[in-house]
């Protein structure tokens, strides 16, 4: 196999347990976000547009839609001769197999994956974040500072410092320290679970830590503290674009009104830094004779009569006459019937709402959720 | 597996519709928010299971090529078969004169020899349909015909359809009579100039035209050979648009508003597929009102739109109005600009407080990248 200079490694196994409903059967990389994409597609375009053109994808928790959903990665323009996507699942060997049992140890497992196409760096990505980033900028700094590990972070509000891991830096960028989670913070660069390292550094770290009985084979808690420990050139690479981990309901919903907002910085609009995704097959979108739509967004094959406010409609959503759906984010091919109210809801793909219904409350702070394929009968008030 | 070849036969009038096919064929004009012309043809096609599908052009192919690429989008980039484009060839001994499309299809024999597929569905890119080739074909085999032609009995021909041909037929279904409609008569049988019959008989006709001499035009060698020929009619039922001029561009575009015939169009036999661009979903802002409308993803749209099909990234500024009216590609209508009953072609910007006002029987066609 011909040598790559960098090839990518995204971690998609994670279950996303906070998402209840939503993760029930899909891996969450594979949720639905923004109008028409699922979360995996902006790490996928982030690779395809830094000119990444080899991405191992790392499953296990309900891989099934997410297999399908990459296929072999040409709507990223992934299907390469050379490279391409490889969907990585764990596998059995003559000494018997394992679940990945953390993130370094499901790269540790696909040491021969990376070691085939003998890349100087590799970059190890998490598939549950929504940003775009180009990579080939970061591996410039990495080389620059001479870094063996480069680490993007980003400023959190201090506030939610204890929420994340923070590295304390030096004034030239070089990691000093780094505190998973701390009560008290003195720094409040995040990790943004985005890493590049020197292949050879990382192999024989990923090799002592299987070793390691004690270790639970994470690359924030076990790897980059140990390499840290040893003086490995670790450096934090600043990242001031718009960056969202979407682990709750509260969050996925926010992400989604986040890009309704007029200063919104995550621009989806942006012909050089297209995010790619499975297309649907479906005609424009028709708003009828009594649609009212503002401040939304609407993916295609929608057809609306009813009211659409400060909401995100995915492909193929009907919402019927003298229905208000504000606040509200609803996934493919739901089916909203007449005079139904709905607030502050995420409704999962291919619900039927039918006529009368009331979902959501405006003045709660919580976000109402109801689930995929649900079937709620005419006049169901759900809060 | 069908035993079926697929020929697009793009040898199509675009006299009528010069204002949008001066620098595209008929095939590659944008319709429906989203879709090229082809889009229908070779969808129904591929919806039938046909897997072999050459398209013969006659020039002006740039734009239809790059629509087309490997035929990805309609899942025909094969091993065996797949899509053929077949451009006219233009040697020293036919002095780049376009003699018909019989000519085209005498160039391109070693393909037509080569196929393996033993029959024939010949079909233009103007007939806008969804359309189930199985029930034609199985007619096709019930009569025992040599050729099939897919006809719709139409009540609208004083109109509609204007030019196309129509056919006479007896109690049978045989065609004893081919014409021309010039809106004489309200009922016609329109020909969709579809025909499905053995690939040894077209290869026939065609040989047999070039060495006689004796028809340039495929559809005038039936008309030659009606007689001669067991030629039987298929009546379509379904939803038919058949765009040969500006206004049967716009007026179909305008029935598309109707969610029936959209969802017919869209769905009935099987879906229309088309090039993907990655554009994210349409943004509506604050001050968005539209009604009536189609529109396509990628458009940021705060101005009001009435009765309208916009296209893929469209930008429709606060207090701009667009009414009655088609907005191609990458179009911008800017602040408190008007457009009514127009067509704008691609990437056509309306600046500022202009206005651009047609006739609901005369749209106005703004040319591609025009600056209003």
């Amino acid at each position: 196999m011909k040598k790559k200079e960098w090839i990518a490694m995204i971690l998609a196994g994670g279950q996303g347990s906070r998402l209840t409903l939503l993760t029930k059967k899909i891996a969450k990389p594979a949720v639905y976000f923004g109008g028409k994409y699922r979360i995996i597609d902006f790490v996928l375009s982030n690779c395809s547009n830094s000119g990444i053109d080899t991405v191992g994808v790392l499953t296990q928790y309900q891989p099934l839609v997410l297999n399908s959903y990459i296929g072999i990665g040409s709507p990223w323009d992934l299907d390469r001769k050379k490279g391409g996507v490889t969907l990585l699942p764990p596998y059995v060997n003559e000494r018997g197999g394992e679940w990945y049992k953390g993130t370094a140890n499901a790269i540790y497992q696909n040491i021969n994956f990376v070691d085939e196409y003998d890349p100087d760096y590799v970059v190890v990505l998490s598939g549950d974040h929504i940003y775009k980033m180009d990579y080939s900028k970061m591996l410039d700094y990495h080389k620059e500072t001479s870094a063996e590990a480069t680490i993007a972070v980003i400023e959190v509000p201090w506030e939610e410092t204890c929420r994340f891991g923070i590295m304390n830096t030096g004034p030239d960028g070089r990691i000093e320290e780094f505190a998973e989670k701390p009560r008290n913070s003195k720094s409040n660069l995040a990790s943004m679970g985005i890493y590049i390292f020197n292949w050879d550094i990382l192999k024989k770290y990923l090799v002592e830590d299987e070793a390691d009985p004690e270790s639970s084979n994470d690359f924030g808690k076990n790897i980059i503290p140990k390499m840290l420990n040893s003086g490995i050139r670790l450096f934090a690479y600043p990242f001031d674009g718009y960056w969202k981990d979407v682990g709750t309901i509260e969050s996925l919903w926010e992400a989604n009104m986040d890009l309704l907002k007029e200063d919104n910085r995550l621009n989806l609009f942006d012909p050089k830094w297209k995010i790619y995704s499975v297309n649907a097959i479906k005609p424009p979108h028709f708003a009828g004779a009594t649609a009212d739509i503002k401040c939304s967004m609407v993916g295609e094959g929608c057809v609306i009569h009813g009211e659409v406010r400060n909401s995100v409609l995915f492909p193929g959503v009907y919402i019927g006459k003298d229905t208000k759906v504000i606040d509200t984010v609803v996934m493919p091919k739901v089916m909203i019937g007449e005079n139904v109210v709905v607030e502050r809801a995420i409704i999962g793909l291919e619900s039927v709402i039918n006529n009368g219904c009331r979902i959501g409350d405006s003045t709660s702070g919580s976000i109402t959720l109801i689930g995929e394929y649900e079937q709620l009968p005419q006049g169901t008030v759900y809060i | 597996m069908l035993d079926y070849m697929g020929i697009i036969n793009l040898n199509e009038r675009e006299d009528n519709i010069k204002g949008l096919t001066g620098h595209r064929p008929l095939a590659a004009v944008p319709i429906a928010g989203r879709y090229r012309m082809i889009d229908f043809a070779l969808s129904n096609l591929v919806n039938a299971g046909v897997q072999n599908i050459s398209i013969f052009t006659q020039n002006k192919y740039r734009s239809l090529l790059d629509h087309l690429g490997t035929g990805k989008a309609w899942d025909l980039d094969r091993k065996n078969d797949g899509l053929f484009i077949m451009n006219p060839m233009y040697d020293y001994y036919n002095l780049g004169i376009y003699r018909g499309d019989i000519e085209n299809f005498k160039c391109h024999m070693d393909y037509l020899n080569f196929s393996k597929q033993n029959n024939v569905i010949i079909t233009p890119s103007n007939m806008i349909c969804n359309l189930d080739y199985w029930e034609a074909i199985k007619q096709h085999n019930e009569t025992g015909a040599d050729i099939t032609i897919i006809y719709k009995k139409a009540d609208n021909c004083t109109v509609d359809f204007q030019y196309c041909n129509t056919l006479e037929m007896d109690e049978y279904g045989r065609v004893e009579r081919i014409d021309i409609n010039f809106g004489n008569e309200n009922e016609c049988n329109v020909s969709m100039d579809m025909y499905i019959m053995k690939k040894s008989l077209f290869l026939d006709i065609v040989n047999s035209c070039v060495s006689t001499g004796y028809c340039d035009y495929f559809r005038e060698a039936v008309y030659k050979y009606l007689h001669k020929l067991k030629i039987f009619g298929y009546g379509f039922k379904g939803y038919l648009a058949c765009i040969n001029s500006a206004y049967s561009y716009y007026k179909t575009s305008m029935q598309l508003l109707n969610m029936d015939i959209s969802k017919e169009l869209f769905f009935k036999n099987g879906l229309i597929y088309t090039k993907v661009k990655d554009e994210p979903p349409t943004k509506y802002k604050e001050n968005a009102r539209v009604i009536n409308s189609l529109v396509a993803n990628g458009c940021t749209i705060d101005g009001q739109v009435e009765n309208s099909i916009l296209f893929r990234s469209v930008k429709i500024k606060k207090g701009a109005v667009v009414k009655d009216s088609i907005i191609m590609q990458n179009c911008s209508i800017e602040e408190e600009s008007r457009v009514i009953n127009a067509i704008l072609d691609k990437s056509v910007r309306v600046s500022k407080g202009k206005r651009i006002i047609g006739y609901a029987d005369n749209p106005e066609i703004i040319e591609k990248k025009a600056v209003i």
